[in-house]
């Protein structure tokens, strides 16, 4: 039986592919599983296989071409059967073979992949409803009913989205579109030179779920100095004795975090139409930049685990975040996010909620301040971090008994390690 | 709280409103001398006499003609059909002239007339015998349409049936005249118009009435081991229908299933099914699903009859359709 080969969704927030190669040729046997081609979605390249055996009949979009999710890229069929019928209109009439038709041979596309195709996002009247409370674009979100039918559960679950605004590392290798952007914007006839680039998937989803954030989450912020000198020195005389472990600021700080989390569930929340839910776990995701923009990989469980575990599985996040070669499930169910623009020397910042979560922390960098102790000036280690948080389900006071938590826990760091 | 049968349920029913109004009587094939063909009239005859306890002829349309009659001129008649499938042969009189007379008379007489009997498919009784009379009625302006699924609703409203001023279809079903259940003690009625919610739940609203109510219970266990939260609500009277208490469980629960034994087909569970998806459309998360028999005659061998009628595997594959798991 002819079998479609459809751009698959794999991720939540795709919405078109690029077929970076083709594993596979025209005229190739195929069988159930073979990786067929690699493609690069907005977050990762990952690989893709073949849901049924067969020849590899034709290739419709080639390597380099992108193509929206639910497109048909490619027939796999017998060598002698019939495939027109799966064909678009024009192509069909080209490929067509002396082979009696069979026009009721189902394609086997996934579901899911079908309601893309048609443009057209299937959504139980309830998912409807609350998406539109919520604020939740529903073309973001991949349906597991019937026929792809988006429904409740699919809201339910936190979707893996880009960070906060103003995340973007200044990397010199992306610079030039802002530049070509301003001049574009100062004199807007066209006569003066300007670029139009086209979006890459992740920069469109990006642009997508923060205007979409900021839109229907109503925002506030909390800002607060810390100490950092005890947590500095524990840093260092980590390092003193191991050389196998390198713990940053953002693991000391997420194990932090993580820790009032726990002891302040309420933050660790989303508002999910008419009922708040509390998360019975801690994943943290932490924003990292790459060319392209920003992704948040997702430190599953931080509560339950010591400084040291942190330290080795962000690392080894974050690497495979910069490689692009994330798994889904390694950049979902996020439940806060922690974004980090010290290293950029930025003093502290405001982020963009990542929906459904309920807050994100925003780190400025740690610097050296006269401050004032018992009466004298001391030279003093000091960081600020701003929490943005979802006003519907967290309040000024929550918010700021759980950052005073974290300031407290970064200052006193034996509680981080005991 | 006495536990008793259904059957025991209708004849206390009828005892209590004989005795507290002397304008009460029973007619019907068989309901005195042999006490009834379900024995729901026993020791009646003993205690009311034959003027009160009436064994007519085989005539239908002539005994129901009698009963609206009488409860023209201010009797407070019971009629009973040994299966509710011999309405039909009576069904001008209840259609046309039992459901029409106050409206034509322009409020001058009003019917207060019950029919009631068993109805629905049983076992065996095959294609004639079978039919969810309810069907025929629910859509005629002017009838009340009683389904009780236990012995306390069966008590309770055969009363409530029995003091209304208006014609009553009340069904009782072969399958439920044996089934025990609490009945309160002393003296109660239940009104129309007020549904039941039989078990709560949280994940999908099962509506059913009569013997697929107990159907419903059953499955609702079944899913509980599975970790579903099934709520059954039992509307008790379809006409009128309690359809707040259909929505408000829905709403709840954002999934509904409808059952029905009947054959399907522009049935009861469609009507509620509607009333569902016009009235609580935004919280639907899946389309109301119904479960109900085969849109076929009833067969009377033992196997397809079973493979027409709605059974706990297609409940439970309703539910988990609505769920999507």
């Amino acid at each position: 039986m002819a079998i479609s080969v459809v751009m698959p969704r794999l991720s939540d927030t795709m919405e078109e592919g690029k077929i970076l190669r083709w594993l596979k040729q025209e005229g190739d046997r195929i069988e159930v599983g073979d990786i067929i081609a690699e493609i690069q979605t907005d977050k990762a390249d990952i690989e893709m296989e073949a849901f049924g055996s067969g020849t590899l009949r034709t290739i419709l979009i080639g390597a380099g071409e992108s193509a929206p999710v639910g497109r048909l890229i490619g027939v796999i069929a017998e060598e002698d059967e019939d495939i027109s019928t799966l064909l678009p209109p024009v192509m069909g009439l080209a490929v067509q073979s002396a082979s009696p038709t069979r026009p009721g041979a189902p394609a086997l596309t996934p579901p899911i992949l079908q309601t893309v195709a048609s443009g057209r996002v299937k959504a139980s009247p309830l998912a409807k409803r609350l998406a539109r409370e919520q604020g939740i674009d529903l073309s973001m979100v991949s349906g597991s009913g019937p026929g792809g039918r988006v429904i409740r559960r699919d809201l339910a679950a936190p979707i893996p989205s880009a960070a906060a605004v103003g995340q973007r590392a200044p990397s010199t290798s992306t610079a030039p579109p802002a530049a070509k952007r301003a001049v574009a914007v100062a004199s807007p006839t066209p006569s003066v030179g300007f670029e139009d680039r086209d979006l890459s998937p992740m920069r469109r989803a990006i642009a997508k779920r923060v205007a979409q954030s900021m839109a229907t989450v109503p925002h506030f912020y909390l800002t607060v100095e810390v100490a950092m000198d005890k947590a500095t020195e524990l840093r260092e005389s980590i390092q003193a004795q191991t050389s196998d472990l390198k713990v940053t600021f953002t693991d000391i700080i997420i194990k932090a975090v993580a820790i009032a989390l726990e002891r302040h569930p309420a933050v660790n929340t989303s508002f999910v139409g008419e009922q708040i839910r509390v998360y019975s776990q801690v994943n943290i995701g932490i924003a990292v930049a790459l060319e392209e923009g920003l992704i948040s990989p997702v430190l599953r469980d931080c509560s339950r685990k010591s400084l040291a575990q942190i330290a080795r599985e962000t690392k080894g996040l974050i690497e495979r975040a910069r490689a692009q070669k994330l798994r889904p499930e390694e950049y979902s169910g996020g439940t806060f996010t922690l974004s980090n623009l010290g290293m950029y020397e930025i003093e502290e910042f405001t982020a963009i909620i990542n929906p459904p979560e309920a807050a994100i922390l925003a780190i400025g960098r740690i610097q050296s301040k006269p401050v004032i102790v018992d009466g004298g000036v001391q030279i003093g280690q000091r960081m600020r971090m701003t929490l943005s948080c979802d006003h519907r389900a967290v309040d000024g006071m929550t918010g700021a008994i759980f950052l005073q938590e974290v300031k407290r826990l970064l200052e006193h760091p034996l509680d981080l390690v005991l | 709280m006495a536990i008793i049968t259904y059957r025991e349920a209708l004849n206390q029913a009828l005892r209590e409103e004989m005795r507290r109004d002397p304008r009460v009587f029973l007619m019907g094939e068989e309901v005195a001398l042999y006490q009834g063909a379900y024995k729901v009239s026993q020791g009646l005859l003993e205690e009311f006499g034959s003027k009160r306890v009436i064994d007519t002829p085989i005539s239908e349309a002539g005994f129901t003609g009698v009963g609206i009659g009488a409860a023209m001129v201010g009797l407070r008649p019971i009629v009973e059909m040994m299966t509710f499938n011999f309405a039909l042969v009576a069904i001008d009189q209840i259609v046309n002239q039992a459901a029409k007379i106050l409206y034509m008379s322009g409020g001058q007489y009003n019917v207060p007339l019950v029919i009631r009997g068993p109805g629905g498919p049983a076992h065996q009784l095959a294609a004639q015998h079978s039919q969810s009379m309810e069907s025929y009625f629910y859509h005629v302006p002017g009838l009340k349409i009683v389904r009780p699924g236990t012995p306390k609703d069966a008590k309770g409203l055969l009363k409530s049936a029995i003091r209304d001023d208006d014609p009553v279809i009340f069904i009782e079903s072969e399958l439920l005249y044996g089934t025990k259940g609490e009945v309160p003690d002393g003296e109660y009625t239940i009104p129309f118009g007020v549904g039941e919610i039989k078990r709560e739940g949280r994940d999908v609203t099962i509506v059913a009435y009569s013997t697929m109510l107990l159907l419903a219970l059953q499955v609702a266990e079944e899913l509980e081991k599975e970790g579903i939260s099934a709520e059954v609500v039992d509307p008790r009277t379809l006409r009128p229908l309690d359809t707040e208490i259909i929505i408000e469980s829905v709403k709840k629960t954002n999934h509904a299933v409808v059952m029905e034994s009947g054959a399907g087909f522009a049935g009861i569970a469609t009507v509620i099914g509607a009333i569902i998806s016009e009235q609580a459309f935004d919280y639907l998360d899946a389309p109301v699903e119904r479960v109900t028999g085969a849109n076929a005659p009833t067969p009377y061998a033992k196997n397809l009859e079973r493979a027409k009628a709605p059974s706990k595997e297609r409940v439970i594959a309703a539910v988990k359709k609505v769920l999507a798991i």
